[in-house]
C-alpha cells in the first residue's frame, strides 16, 4: 500500500478509532456498569467480533453509501471522513452524544454539495427511513423481547444466583451479537467512503482466506474501532450512568439484543436475499446509528414500564445532539474541502 | 476464556445455592429445637433435656456463622448478583441474628431460669408457637427471594399479620402476669421473657419488610 493512500485513510482510521471509543459502551455499557462483565473482556470480544463483523458482512450497507455520494478521489474521501471524524470527537468532548452514521452522511452531502453532484435522492430517502425506522424497530424488538424473557423467568424459577449466572452469559453473548453487527452495519462510516478512491487488488492471507479490496480496508477500519476500544472507551464507559433509564442486568440484556438485532437487519445481505426469495418485504441496507438504535430499545422498555423512570430531559439533550451531526458535519466537510482544493491543491472530485 | 470461566461460574453457583439451603435450613431448625426446648422447660423446669438442646443451638448457630461467612466471601470475592449483593448480604445476616437469638434466650433460661406458673402456660405457649411460625414464614419468604419472587408477597404477608398476633398474645400474657398477685420484681422478670419471645416475630417482620422491598427491585 503507497505511502500517500495510507496517509489519507489516517482520517478514516481516525473516524474509526472514535467509532470504537464510543460505542463499546453501546454494547457492553451497562454490563461493565453493573459489574457483570469486566471491562477487558468486553473490550476483547468487542474488538474481535466487531472485526469479524466488518469484514464479513460490511459490504451491503457500504454499496448504499457509495450510492448516496460516490467520492472519487482520495483527497475527497480524507475530508469527508475527516469531517465526521471531527465532529464525532468534538461532540463528545462537549458531553453530546453523536452518531457516526449521521457524522458522515452529512459529510458526504457536503461533498455533494460542493462539487455540484447530485444527491441520489432514492438513496438519501433509504438512509433517512433506515434512521427512522431503526430506532423504532429496536424499541419494538424490545417490548417483545423484555415480554418474552419476563415469561420465561417466571415460569422458570430459577434461583437468584442461577439466573445472574445465566443473565452473565447472556450479556457477553449479546455484546459478541452487538460487535459482530455494530462491524457489519457501521464499518460503511469509516471506510465507506474510502471503497471508490481506494482500488485494492485481493490479499490472501496465507492461502487460506482471499481478502477483496473492500475486505481489506474493512479489516483496516475494523482494527481502528479495535484500538479506538482499548485506548478510549475505558473512560466513556465510566461515564455513562446517568443515562435515560436505569436498568436492570436482564432489561440491559434485552436492549442490547434488540440494537444488535435492528442492526444486523439493516446490515445482513443474506438476510435481504431470504427475504426477496420468499416474497416479502426488504429493508435497506442502510448504516444505522447505534445510538439511536439503542436509544430506541430502552425507550421501549422505558414505555413498558409505564414511561415513568424515563428521563425525558435526556431524551431532548439526545436528540439534539442527532440535529447537530450531520449539520455539523456538513459544514466542516464543505469548509474543509475548500481548503483541500484551494490551499493545498488537492483534487476532490 | 471467558467462556470456560462461565462453566466454573455455573459450579459455583450450584454449591452456594446449596449452602443458602443450609443456612436457611439452619435457622428454622434452630427455633425448633427452641421452641421445642422452651414448652419442655415449662412442662418440667430446667434440667439436662434443656442444657442438651442449648448445647444444640449453639451449635447449629456455630455452623451457620461459618456458612454466613462462606456465602459472603463468595458472593463479594466473584462478584455474584452485583445489583442485589448487599440485600442479600443483609438478608443473610438478619437471618443470622434469629439464630443469635435462639441462642441467646435459650442461655438466659439456663442462667436465669424464670419462674412460669401454671396459669400463664398455655398463653406462654401460644406466644411461642406464633412467633416461632412467625419466624417460619420468614424463612419461607427468604426462600422464596431466591427461588420464586412473586411468592415472596404472600409469605412476607402472613408474617406481617402473625407478628400482629403474636403483639396481642404478648400484651394479654403481659397484663395476666401484672395483674397477679406475684411479687413485683418476679413479673418485670416473666415480662422480660415475654418480650424476648416477642421480639422474634419483630425481627421477623423486619425482614419482611426489607423483603418486600428487595423483591421489587428484583422483579425486573
Amino acid at each position: 500500500m503507497e505511502a500517500a493512500i495510507i496517509f489519507f485513510l489516517s482520517s478514516g482510521l481516525f473516524l474509526g478509532w472514535a467509532l470504537g471509543g464510543n460505542h463499546l459502551g453501546n454494547i457492553f455499557g451497562t454490563a461493565i456498569g453493573t459489574q457483570m462483565v469486566s471491562w477487558r473482556t468486553a473490550a476483547v470480544l468487542g474488538s474481535v467480533f466487531v472485526i469479524l463483523g466488518a469484514v464479513i458482512s460490511g459490504a451491503g450497507p457500504t454499496e448504499t453509501l457509495g450510492k448516496l455520494g460516490a467520492i472519487n478521489t482520495l483527497g475527497g474521501s480524507f475530508m469527508a471522513a475527516l469531517a465526521a471524524g471531527v465532529t464525532v470527537y468534538w461532540m463528545t468532548k462537549l458531553g453530546l452524544p453523536v452518531s457516526t452514521t449521521q457524522a458522515i452522511v452529512g459529510a458526504i452531502l457536503g461533498w455533494n454539495l460542493f462539487t455540484g453532484t447530485q444527491t441520489d435522492l432514492t438513496t438519501l430517502r433509504h438512509i433517512l427511513t433506515g434512521w427512522i425506522a431503526g430506532p423504532i424497530l429496536a424499541a419494538v424488538f424490545a417490548i417483545l423481547l423484555y415480554l418474552l424473557v419476563v415469561a420465561i423467568l417466571r415460569r422458570a424459577k430459577l434461583h437468584l444466583l442461577r439466573s445472574d449466572a445465566y443473565t452473565r452469559l447472556g450479556l457477553i453473548i449479546a455484546g459478541i451479537v452487538g460487535g459482530y453487527s455494530l462491524g457489519a452495519n457501521n464499518i460503511a462510516n469509516v471506510m465507506g467512503v474510502f471503497v471508490t478512491s481506494v482500488p485494492l487488488s485481493d490479499l490472501s492471507l496465507g492461502g487460506f482466506v482471499t481478502l477483496n479490496g473492500k475486505q481489506q480496508l474493512f479489516l483496516l477500519g475494523g482494527v481502528a474501532i479495535a484500538v479506538g476500544i482499548f485506548t478510549y472507551s475505558h473512560k466513556v464507559v465510566e461515564t455513562l450512568g446517568s443515562g435515560l433509564l436505569s436498568m436492570s442486568p436482564v432489561a440491559a440484556w434485552v436492549v442490547v439484543m434488540a440494537h444488535s438485532l435492528v442492526l444486523f437487519m439493516f446490515a445482513s445481505e443474506r438476510l435481504r436475499d431470504f427475504l426477496l426469495a420468499h416474497g416479502l418485504p426488504t429493508l435497506p441496507l442502510v448504516p444505522i446509528s447505534s445510538a439511536e438504535a439503542i436509544v430506541g430499545a430502552v425507550l421501549g422498555i422505558g414505555l413498558l414500564q409505564g414511561g415513568r423512570g424515563v428521563r425525558w430531559h435526556v431524551l431532548g439533550h439526545i436528540s439534539l445532539g442527532w440535529l447537530l451531526t450531520p449539520i455539523a458535519s456538513g459544514i466542516i466537510s464543505f469548509i474543509g474541502l475548500f481548503f483541500m482544493q484551494n490551499v493545498f491543491d488537492q483534487t476532490v472530485h | 476464556m471467558e467462556l470456560l470461566k462461565n462453566v466454573t461460574l455455573f459450579r459455583r453457583t450450584k454449591a452456594l445455592e446449596a449452602q443458602i439451603d443450609e443456612f436457611l435450613d439452619l435457622v428454622t431448625e434452630a427455633t425448633t429445637i427452641f421452641q421445642r426446648a422452651v414448652k419442655g422447660y415449662l412442662d418440667d423446669g430446667p434440667g439436662e433435656a434443656f442444657e442438651s438442646a442449648l448445647h444444640h443451638i449453639t451449635a447449629l448457630e456455630s455452623r451457620a456463622d461459618e456458612l454466613r461467612r462462606t456465602i459472603e466471601a463468595e458472593l463479594t470475592e466473584h462478584t455474584l448478583i452485583p445489583d442485589l449483593r448487599g440485600d442479600v448480604l443483609s438478608l443473610l445476616e438478619d437471618m443470622d441474628h434469629l439464630i443469635n437469638l435462639c441462642q441467646g434466650n435459650a442461655y438466659r433460661f439456663s442462667i436465669e431460669t424464670p419462674e412460669f406458673p401454671e396459669e400463664f402456660h398455655k398463653d406462654f405457649r401460644d406466644l411461642l408457637e406464633t412467633a416461632g411460625t412467625c419466624v417460619e414464614t420468614v424463612v419461607f419468604a427468604a426462600r422464596a427471594f431466591f427461588r420464586n419472587i412473586h411468592a415472596v408477597r404472600d409469605h412476607t404477608h402472613k408474617v406481617i399479620f402473625l407478628e400482629t398476633e403474636t403483639d396481642k398474645i404478648s400484651t394479654k400474657l403481659k397484663r395476666a402476669i401484672f395483674a397477679s398477685d406475684m411479687p413485683k420484681v418476679e413479673k418485670i422478670h416473666l415480662r422480660y421473657f415475654v418480650n424476648k419471645i416477642d421480639n422474634f416475630a419483630n425481627e421477623a417482620e423486619d425482614i419482611a419488610d426489607d423483603l418486600n422491598i428487595t423483591a421489587i427491585k428484583r422483579t425486573i
